[in-house]
């Protein structure tokens, strides 16, 4: 689809990135010092930094990916939505007030407070840079899928924009510019959505009056073009146009829909047979989705609550535009994807099973079913374990502190999930869908109500990418150079020697990020971060959970829970029918393991590892470094050798 | 200088530890039983219920859930805080 290039949203985008770098530039005398660079001094209010939660958590995948999912497939997007919003809990009831009092820059100072071991600090800090990388590569798709539309770049070329810019952002003032960037980005994100609901809401739900949506009479002027080669036996008629190319309908007993085909030629791409593009003799894709019925046979609901706009979907006729399962091969090589429309009842999209990867929730194989149930723990148990996500616990004063801002990031990150399901449901009717891109329905969506808020909101997740993915390489920068460097390595570096290593290690990351971000380019963007969540839940929760709650830990222990949760996650990813499907594109038959999420096997893995080493090495503990009875305790130990610290 | 963890004082910790666990508890038998019904039962969500279905009742009530559960937990350890300095003001004299 060729969207082409709005100058409204390069003008709005560009003032976004020109705010966003300002506030770096001025913010960056404060972050002279290590404790200024990865921890803003742990003076950010309460609140700026709940909101900044918000805009560190809600990334591409959120905002993106979640929108097109539900676009595409409905309620299935929505489940990301609960999950992700699920692993709040985690954080604020279990995660956030000890590790506030245990941590001063990274989590592996967390895990690592009454050991001080080599080991914790390496696993802890080879562990941050895997999950932040495996977050980092969505996001960074995210950013090359936003750039193509709007600026008319290339998807390369939008992945180094973002890079770039987000590199200058964490270089110049860390963890302070970072958090601004993020309060500003959640803000928006949540106050311009909830905009866009309102006039989802507002316009309501109409039948489409187009010729793309529904039956149609096929040409009686021309002739259909003979059904040789791949298109043999297939229920498609080709109909020659006489500027190239031709108009492609779906043959239906006696009647027949609109179609659309994409052939890719080595590089080139033609659309329905004429080369992509808006020039004479080319074509471009035909923004799709749309009802082909409504309730009672009315042709407009009107403005409706949100109660009644569901009521309404889930009794109207909606058409999605799934693509043919089996391409076909055109005689000169070229691999032509049909797209064709499929009249779904609105309840069916309205519960679980229609996402490809979901399916199994509605048949009987089992080992679907624990697919299903292992994304759904792993997104549970996933957010309280992420680096970003763990170091913005630093940035408040106290623990107190850190209790409100995560309330106020669950009230915003909530408020914004809820949102999601009409933001989706909108665009899947709205009629601008690309059939062929699912992480553009958010942006296509604002498109249907003008080119302003398409500008607004394509700025929006540009800002969106920006927040998370310096989030992101400061986490990773901290491990690098407090955990490796200074901890592991024992590399004597003065404070602002921190700082400098840490803005190059920044730069590293910042690069390695945009590489991957261009070889990933086809994935959606919630499914790799569901794998991201994967990793980080069967890497970090068992060791965090257990070192709170279990007097009986040990460093062996913790350091095996991270090494084996870590290496089984990735393990599992690679040998996974997913992985065989889309990375090594070999017949998924053939994967190693029975599901392709591993979260529910690694992630107990990781706690059984932990108590059996634990057990193993209960002699090897040193005496007073045994954790005390239990967390009351330990906590109330800490605390009393913190004030007799403070008033020696 | 006081320590900067030095709010909420130590006899709150615990306390807002054994909060948060039990909080924890119930939203983790809320989160599996929605996991439970959509992997094992999903015809059981697709039952109409108050204009929607038990799909998104369930789904937007856990969002709801979650947050009704944070806020009653700040306000819980902010009093058990607060009654904690009492009892230390308290003891010290």
């Amino acid at each position: 689809m060729i969207y082409g290039t709005s100058f409204t949203a390069v003008a709005v985008f560009s003032l976004f990135v020109a705010i966003v770098l300002a506030i770096s530039f001025y913010l960056g005398a404060k972050a002279k010092t290590a404790s200024g660079y990865y921890a803003a001094h742990g003076g950010i209010p309460w609140f700026v930094n709940g909101i900044a939660f918000a805009g560190d958590y809600l990334s591409a995948a959120s905002f993106l990916g979640i929108c097109g999912l539900v676009a595409f497939y409905g309620y299935d997007g929505f489940l990301y939505s609960i999950g992700y919003l699920a692993g709040w809990v985690v954080a604020l009831f279990v995660i956030a007030e000890p590790l506030k009092r245990m941590g001063r820059f990274t989590f592996a100072d967390a895990l690592d407070k009454q050991f001080n071991s080599r080991g914790i600090k390496l696993a802890a800090a080879i562990s941050t840079l895997v999950v932040s990388t495996f977050y980092l590569i969505p996001q960074m798709v995210g950013a090359g899928t936003l750039v193509q539309p709007l600026l008319g770049f290339s998807h390369e070329v939008g992945v180094l924009i973002v890079g770039i810019v987000v590199i200058v952002i964490v270089v110049t003032a860390g963890m302070v510019s970072t958090t601004w960037v993020q309060f500003i980005k959640g803000s928006l994100l949540v106050v311009f959505c909830a905009m866009l609901v309102i006039a989802i809401l507002a316009r309501g739900l109409t039948k489409a009056q187009t010729e793309w949506a529904g039956p149609v009479a096929p040409p009686t002027d021309r002739a259909p073009m003979p059904a040789t080669g791949g298109w043999a036996g297939k229920p498609y008629a080709r109909y020659p146009r006489p500027d190239g190319g031709y108009d492609l309908y779906r043959l239906e007993g006696k009647s027949a829909t609109r179609a659309q085909a994409v052939t890719k030629l080595g590089k080139a791409t033609f659309i329905n047979g004429a080369p992509l593009g808006t020039g004479p003799g080319q074509a471009s894709l035909q923004p799709v989705g749309h009802i082909q019925a409504l309730p009672n046979g009315v042709a407009s609901t009107g403005s409706v609550g949100p109660v009644e706009y569901l009521t309404a979907f889930a009794d109207s006729t909606i058409i999605l535009w799934p693509a043919e399962k089996d391409p076909i091969t055109e005689a000169d090589g070229g691999i032509t994807t049909i797209y064709f429309q499929k009249p779904t009842p609105g309840k069916n999209l309205l519960v679980p099973g229609a996402y490809p990867p979901f399916k199994g929730v509605r048949g009987d194989k089992l080992s679907d079913k624990l697919d299903f149930l292992s994304l759904m723990i792993a997104l549970f148990a996933g957010t309280a374990s992420l680096p970003h996500i763990l170091i913005r616990y630093y940035t408040v004063k106290d623990q107190a502190a850190a209790r409100k801002s995560t309330v106020v990031g669950i009230a915003s990150i909530g408020f914004f999930y809820m949102l999601t399901l009409y933001l989706g449901l909108g665009a899947m009717t709205g009629g601008t869908l690309d059939p062929t891109n699912n992480n553009m329905a958010a942006p296509l969506l604002a498109k249907s109500f003008g080119a302003l808020p398409f500008a607004v909101i394509s700025a929006i997740a540009f800002t969106t990418v920006l927040g998370t993915v310096s989030g992101l390489i400061l986490a990773a920068s901290g491990a690098v150079v407090h955990d490796l460097m200074t901890n592991v390595l024992k590399v004597n570096l003065s404070d602002r020697g921190k700082v400098t290593a840490g803005k190059v290690a920044a730069v590293i990351v910042g690069g390695v990020a945009m590489v991957l971000g261009i070889v990933f380019k086809t994935f959606n963007v919630t499914f790799l971060v569901g794998w991201a969540f994967n990793v980080a839940a069967s890497a970090n929760l068992p060791a965090l959970v257990m070192l709170l709650f279990w007097k009986r830990t040990t460093k062996q222990g913790i350091t095996a829970a991270i090494v084996v949760g870590m290496l089984s996650s990735l393990g599992w990813i690679m040998g996974s029918a997913q992985a065989y499907k889309d990375i090594y594109h070999i017949d998924p038959a053939r994967a190693h393991v029975p599901f392709s999420q591993p979260g529910l096997v690694t992630i107990p893995l990781g706690f059984v590892v932990l108590v059996v080493v634990s057990l193993m090495t209960q002699g090897r503990a040193k005496a007073g470094v045994v954790a005390p009875t239990n967390i009351s305790e330990r906590l109330a130990v800490e605390d009393a050798e913190s004030r007799e610290g403070g008033e020696a | 200088m006081p320590p900067q963890d030095s709010f909420p004082p130590p006899a709150a910790h615990g306390r807002n530890a054994r909060i948060g666990l039990w909080f924890f508890g119930i939203y983790c038998v809320l989160y599996a039983g929605f996991m439970g019904l959509a992997a094992f039962s999903f015809t059981t969500l697709a039952q109409p219920v108050a204009g929607v279905n038990w799909a998104i009742l369930y789904g937007m009530g856990l969002i709801v859930a979650a947050l009704v559960l944070a806020v009653i937990y700040m306000f819980v350890c902010t009093r058990a805080g607060e009654h904690a300095d009492t009892r230390d003001g308290e003891d010290a004299k």
